[in-house]
């Protein structure tokens, strides 16, 4: 980009860019906090965790292909499921959904910016320093190994000695740090940010499911950020929350894990609920059936969520007659689900089908998710969970549901969004490759497992004797894999591929009724050079049906008065959207990753003192003080422009 | 990591319990029977609703005219036959699902009321990596401890009280009934029963660290008179063969370091941090199911029990060969 | 990245199609601040009492259930002493004057008045936080003496911190409203910190009720 010669009027779009872009060069990677840019970076990241955490199943599988296989002994195979499990639930599953709002919502509600961003670029570091740390540590040995639920005692200091536990325990903290952060984010984002019109009756779908997610995060991470906290101090000072040596108990690991547990698995789940809601209204072109109940059901469903916890409980010695409710509750949770999936049928049935990989990936849903969720029910069902609770069969539940209800819809966004992020599309042959070789690979690899459960095989076990006769399932299911990994490879080469050559996309390559096929791809620094104004749901359908049916646009049609020459944006109200105020929002900073690198060193350095926690903190209020202080320009350069409606 | 990966293979286990059976749809008591008749009942019902919702995705995909991204976006329809199969396929779902609900809660129901008259009492306690169980009796006389292997009589109740020694192990024997946890500071319980005499493969189902994987256990249901015979074999003290090698077996055992760790009834033996071995060899297996119980095993396992299962909380011990084999002998006497 | 433009059927969030004024939205009368829900920062304040009044039921929660499952409660057999934590939770009450007197004044942009009362406002923070040094030295257990002693130094430690941090960040705001130009945006901090200084003291009530009155009460 050009030097803006001061005295030369610009044209409004280059104002914006000018307005809003990051800083050039690598040292303004480091300040910049456009939403764009820190959303890509996010997407990147966690995709990198998603592929460290794929090869190490590849690992496992090759290690559990025959029996007694002497690969890999059980102190590294230990490491490997805690990693693979912690990888995807915590570094990946949760935060790819957030990465993928922070690019999108903004766009998809027709802002300008994020809410927040030195925050947003804040959490992204947090994150990838928490991350970072997880695999440093794994490389000098001293991976977790307890299990992505790490259960005391046994991740106590009495039998986890050593470092491992600990990094595990404060990798939870990064990322539930970043993740509550951005969920504050993306609250306020959809609250306040919304294009005029824009009310809640017609916010798209995935934003929707963002901010249900983002609700349930705010009260679901606290829990696993206390629990691991109460095991920290444990490990490091010698307090006894889990110890029943000294009036601890070991079930309060159990019930705060798993009060975040398992909603963390619908914060998974929803977004890919939001993602085909996307894929299946562009691809069936028409808007999906049933707005109003699809919109309770996440609600709903978000709101049971926090009511099954104990239902991966059930082989403790609590109460029978609580665990019937929990039998109830996490029966009745389907009720949400079929409403939604009753809702795409319809919306399938009555559309006229663009059969591209996106839908492909979303229809691939309907057998997968739906198998997942029936051994879901038969978990649910206290006297069947406890035949196999912690058995194979649940880790075939598991990678259904998650990767059904969100990997595969993940994929499908993928396909969906690339244009948008790039310009360009994906190969839709590589792609409908890739998808057969994962559909097929994906059943193959795990459908045997439900047997293997059935079969009295165990989970998390390293090895097992020939006798057994579990060896030819497990066979097929490595053999699956390999299927998996060519359809990855498929995946890496169609990206690197068509990012350089792919087909140019334009704006709206699939027809699509959201804001965000409303700007150029990649979009401009500020999104959008006018602020749209929204009239319906699909805001582009109904603007082309307006069109033909009365010749013109819907009036008006986009917000003037935002100012081009500073990052100033339109507020909106909360449940109308009518435009409320015209805040300023900050530049771009170094402090936000400066402030993460003193968090980083406060985390890391009370793994080993509780010291660091008091000396740490210094740095990190420095950076913060700094980080808040309103530099000069802020506050000269524009008071003359703050007013307020009411004179004063 | 590399480092670590470097251990020998584990045992090329000549089947420890090779006749063990252990599939939770082959029931062999009450217990399991009540579950897999639920198990059925859920799949059939699940079954039916995956073929159906299922069959309408397909006939949607089948019948939807075909678009491009060009086409027209439909405005909403509301189309009343529509409306009403999404409104009836809930209801009826919902109906579906409270069944289900039913049917669970009504198995549970019935489990818990099963017959306990005249059950068996055995204490279980896990230790990192294997089984201890207790026969308690009124009388002092005819308790005993053995390990890793749980015998019943056939078409009784047996109430096992469940404790853990360090961190949280779960009891599974799948062909007779579902798994309990066994939670350090807690003391849980679990019934089963077993109508059919054989042989069971129980195994921990809970991680609990290196050896999680080699933690299975023999249940064997036996005809009441065989049982019989076993408890009152089990509570005698160990055999004591005046046979000159078993007898220096003997004194290497007492004058070594496993006497540290493993009792032995009636010899002075008394260590409880290992199993009991008063009847070694009336055992199936060794090392929690690791291994088939013979001589080659146990010398194998005696001295380089790390190999074999490592992590396991015993320490190699390196004796000569015949020390070793003297040793071998007595444990291989002790029926 | 220099985003290309694309000629396509007229959508709302392009420049391209020629400007028709009375299809436009003027909002250009628009404050460029506002107070309460109308700005963000209460939005971002409001998620993080969300978070951290979790964080605290959490706390409570497990100070009960750890309670439920011991014969004596407290475990140290002393409650702790009355003094310190109840002269503190006056205190505390009292700071809710200042720091109204203060947000009021910043929604009325008076900053004579706003740095008067933030002044105030510090002034009781740093009487609090040296109070709550003597309260912790009055709980008659240690941390790692049993759970007991754990959960409560821990509630009372996530409590402190958050004394802590509204002291630092009523201090930072303070240090700027004597930094003048003030801008509209400052007033708005000053109000949102008000907000929070809400939260962190009501939220005592209920923890001062768990670690003072409740062993009293089980014990009684
Ligand atoms: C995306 C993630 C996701 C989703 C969506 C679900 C969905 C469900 N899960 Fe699952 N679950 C996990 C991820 C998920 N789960 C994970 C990761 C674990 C393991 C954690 C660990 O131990 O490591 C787990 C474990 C787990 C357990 C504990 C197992 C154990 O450890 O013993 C249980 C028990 O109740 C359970 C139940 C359910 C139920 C009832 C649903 C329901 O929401 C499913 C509802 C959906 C349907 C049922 C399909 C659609 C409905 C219809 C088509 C119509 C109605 C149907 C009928 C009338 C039959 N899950
Ligand atoms: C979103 C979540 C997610 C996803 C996508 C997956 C994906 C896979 N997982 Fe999953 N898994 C979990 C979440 C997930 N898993 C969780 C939460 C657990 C529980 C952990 C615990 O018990 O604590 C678990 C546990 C688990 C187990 C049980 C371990 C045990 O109990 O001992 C197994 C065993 O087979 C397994 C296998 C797989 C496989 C084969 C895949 C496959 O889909 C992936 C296969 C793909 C490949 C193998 C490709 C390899 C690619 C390469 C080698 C090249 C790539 C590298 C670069 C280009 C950089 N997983
Ligand atoms: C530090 C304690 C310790 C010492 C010393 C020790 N053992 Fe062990 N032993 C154990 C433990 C613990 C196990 C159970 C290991 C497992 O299965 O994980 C065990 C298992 C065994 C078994 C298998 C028992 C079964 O039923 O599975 C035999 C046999 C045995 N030990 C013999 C010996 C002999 C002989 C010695 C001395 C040379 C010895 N042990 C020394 C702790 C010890
Ligand atoms: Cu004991 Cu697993
Ligand atoms: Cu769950």
């Amino acid at each position: 980009m050009q030097k803006h010669n001061a005295h030369q009027p610009l044209d409004q779009a280059a104002q914006l860019e000018q307005t809003w872009r990051d800083p050039p060069g690598l040292p303004g990677w480091f300040a910049a906090i456009n939403h764009k840019s820190i959303g890509k970076r996010f997407i990147y990241t966690t995709f990198l965790f998603f592929f460290l955490g794929v090869a190490i199943a590849g690992v496992m599988r090759l290690q559990l292909a025959v029996p007694q296989n002497s690969l890999i002994g059980p102190d590294l195979y230990n490491q490997l499921f805690t990693m693979h499990g912690s990888t995807m639930m915590f570094l990946f599953a949760v935060p790819v959904m957030q990465a993928m709002a922070v690019y999108f919502v903004p766009l998809m509600i027709g802002a300008r910016s994020i809410a927040f961003p030195r925050l947003n670029a804040f959490a992204y570091w947090v994150y990838l320093f928490g991350g970072l740390m997880l695999y440093g540590a794994f490389l000098l040995n001293t991976g977790p190994d307890a299990g992505w639920f790490g259960y005391v005692p046994l991740a106590g200091a009495d039998y986890s000695p050593g470092k491992r536990v600990d990094f595990w325990a404060q990798m939870i903290t990064f990322t539930e740090l970043s993740a509550l952060l951005e969920a504050v984010i993306l609250i306020t984002t959809v609250f306040k940010l919304r294009a005029p019109g824009m009310s809640l009756n017609r916010i798209p779908l995935f934003v929707w499911s963002m901010l249900v997610t983002s609700f349930m995060v705010v009260f679901a991470m606290p829990a696993v950020m206390l629990g691991s906290t109460a095991l920290l101090l444990d490990r490091l000072v010698g307090t006894h929350f889990y110890n029943p040596a000294e009036g601890g108990d070991a079930l309060l690991w159990q019930h705060l894990f798993w009060f975040f547990g398992h909603p963390e698995v619908y914060l998974i789940f929803i977004p890919g609920l939001g993602f085909l809601s996307s894929i299946i209204a562009t691809f069936a072109r028409r808007p999906i059936y049933g707005y109003p109940a699809m919109v309770l059901s996440l609600i709903t469903t978000g709101f049971l969520s926090f009511g099954l916890w104990v239902h991966h409980m059930f082989a403790t010695n609590l109460p029978e007659l609580g665990k019937s409710f929990f039998t109830a509750a996490s029966m009745m949770i389907a009720i949400p689900s079929a409403v939604q999936i009753y809702c795409w049928i319809a919306t399938l049935w009555t559309g006229r089908l663009n059969l591209k990989t996106p839908l492909l990936f979303a229809l691939a849903f309907f057998f997968i998710l739906v198998l997942g969720g029936m051994t879901g029910l038969m978990l649910a069902s206290v006297p069947l969970d406890l035949q196999v609770h912690d058995t194979y069969f649940v880790v075939a539940h598991l990678h259904y549901v998650l990767l059904g209800g969100a990997i595969f819809p993940l994929f499908g966004a993928v396909y969906y969004w690339f244009p948008k992020l790039t310009g360009r599309l994906l190969d839709e042959r590589l792609g409908r490759l890739q998808f057969w070789l994962f559909f097929i690979g994906f059943n193959v690899t795990f459908f045997p497992m439900h047997q293997l459960g059935i079969q009295g095989m165990p989970r998390r076990i390293y090895a097992y004797a020939a006798e057994t006769g579990w060896g030819p399932l497990n066979f097929i299911a490595s053999c699956g894999t390999l299927l998996i990994v060519a359809s990855l490879a498929c995946f890496l080469a169609n990206i690197l591929r068509s990012r350089r050559s792919g087909m140019a996309a334009g704006d709206n390559p699939w027809g699509a009724g959201t804001l965000e096929w409303a700007t150029a791809s990649p979009p401009p620094a500020a999104n959008f050079i006018r602020l749209p104004v929204v009239h319906g749901q699909e805001p582009l359908w109904d603007m082309q049906r307006h069109l033909s049916e009365h010749g013109q646009i819907p009036s008006p049609s986009y917000v003037e008065g935002v100012a081009a020459n500073f990052r100033q944006v339109l507020a909106t109200t909360p449940l109308d959207a009518c435009p409320d105020s015209r805040p300023q929002f900050p530049e771009p900073s170094y402090w936000p990753f400066l402030c993460a690198l003193a968090t980083t060193g406060l985390f890391i350095g009370s793994i080993f003192t509780p010291w660091a926690v008091v000396w740490g903190s210094l740095p990190v209020a420095c950076a913060m003080i700094a980080w808040f202080w309103p530099r000069h320009v802020d506050r000269v350069t524009h008071a003359e422009q703050e007013y307020r409606s009411d004179g004063a | 990591m590399v480092a670590l990966m470097a251990w020998e293979n584990p045992s090329p286990a000549d089947a420890a319990l090779p006749t063990a059976a252990h599939n939770a749809l082959a029931p062999a008591g009450p217990q399991a029977a009540h579950i897999a008749g639920l198990w059925y009942l859920i799949v059939g019902v699940c079954g039916i609703v995956f073929t159906l919702v299922l069959l309408a995705v397909l006939y949607a995909i089948w019948r939807a005219p075909r678009a491009t991204e060009t086409t027209p976006a439909a405005l909403h329809d509301d189309n009343p036959r529509i409306r009403r199969s999404v409104v009836w396929a809930v209801i009826v779902s919902t109906a579906l699902l409270i069944l289900l609900t039913v049917a669970s809660i009504a198995t549970d129901r019935v489990l818990a009321g099963l017959s306990l008259t005249d059950a068996i009492h055995i204490d279980i306690t896990a230790h990192q990596w294997w089984w201890e169980a207790r026969y308690d009796d009124a009388q002092p006389s005819n308790r005993f401890t053995t390990a890793n292997e749980i015998h019943i009589p056939v078409g009784k109740p047996v109430i096992l009280t469940l404790k853990s020694d360090d961190v949280i192990h779960s009891l599974w024997v799948p062909n007779l009934a579902g798994k309990k946890d066994l939670i350090p500071g807690r003391t849980a319980t679990l019934t089963l029963q077993a109508d059919r005499e054989g042989d069971y493969r129980g195994q921990c189902a809970e991680f609990c660290g290196y050896q999680h994987s080699y933690m299975a256990f023999l249940l064997r249901a036996d005809v009441p008179a065989r049982y019989q015979a076993w408890l009152e074999a089990q509570r005698q003290p160990a055999a004591q063969s005046a046979a000159a090698l078993e007898s220096r077996g003997r004194q290497v055992f007492l004058g070594g370091n496993c006497a540290m760790c493993h009792a032995i009834e009636g010899t002075g033996a008394g260590g409880r941090h290992g199993p009991d071995l008063t009847h070694l060899a009336s055992r199936e297996s060794i090392a929690a199911g690791t291994l088939a119980n013979t001589p080659e095993n146990l010398a194998r396992w005696i001295s380089d029990p790390q190999a074999i299962k490592p992590g396991a909380n015993m320490p190699p011990t390196d004796l000569p060969p015949d020390d070793l084999q003297a040793l071998v002998a007595y444990l291989s006497s002790l029926p | 990245m220099a985003p290309e433009m694309h000629t396509v059927a007229p959508a709302p969030g392009k420049g391209r199609h020629s400007a028709d004024s009375n299809q436009a939205l003027d909002v250009s009368s628009l404050p460029t601040y506002a107070f309460s829900h109308r700005s963000l920062m209460w939005w971002g304040t409001f998620g993080m009492m969300l978070i951290e009044g979790t964080v605290f039921g959490l706390m409570v929660f497990s100070y009960f259930y750890l309670a439920s499952h011991a014969d004596v409660w407290p475990m140290s057999r002393y409650a702790p002493d009355l003094a310190w934590g109840t002269l503190n939770t006056a205190v505390m009450i009292a700071s809710a004057f200042p720091n109204h007197w203060a947000k009021r004044a910043a929604e009325a942009q008076d900053l004579r008045k706003v740095r008067g009362w933030l002044l105030a406002c510090m002034m009781f923070s740093f009487l609090f936080l040296a109070i709550r040094v003597l309260e912790f030295r009055h709980l008659n257990v240690a941390w790692d003496s049993n759970a007991y002693g754990s959960a409560v130094w821990l509630l009372l430690g996530l409590h402190t911190v958050h004394l802590i941090t509204d002291t630092v960040d009523s201090l930072v705001l303070t240090v700027l409203m004597f930094y003048e130009p003030v801008g509209g945006k400052s007033y708005v901090d000053v109000s949102e910190n008000g907000l929070y200084w809400y939260f962190v003291v009501f939220t005592w009530l209920p923890i001062y009720a768990v670690i003072y009155l409740v062993p009293r009460w089980i014990a009684s």
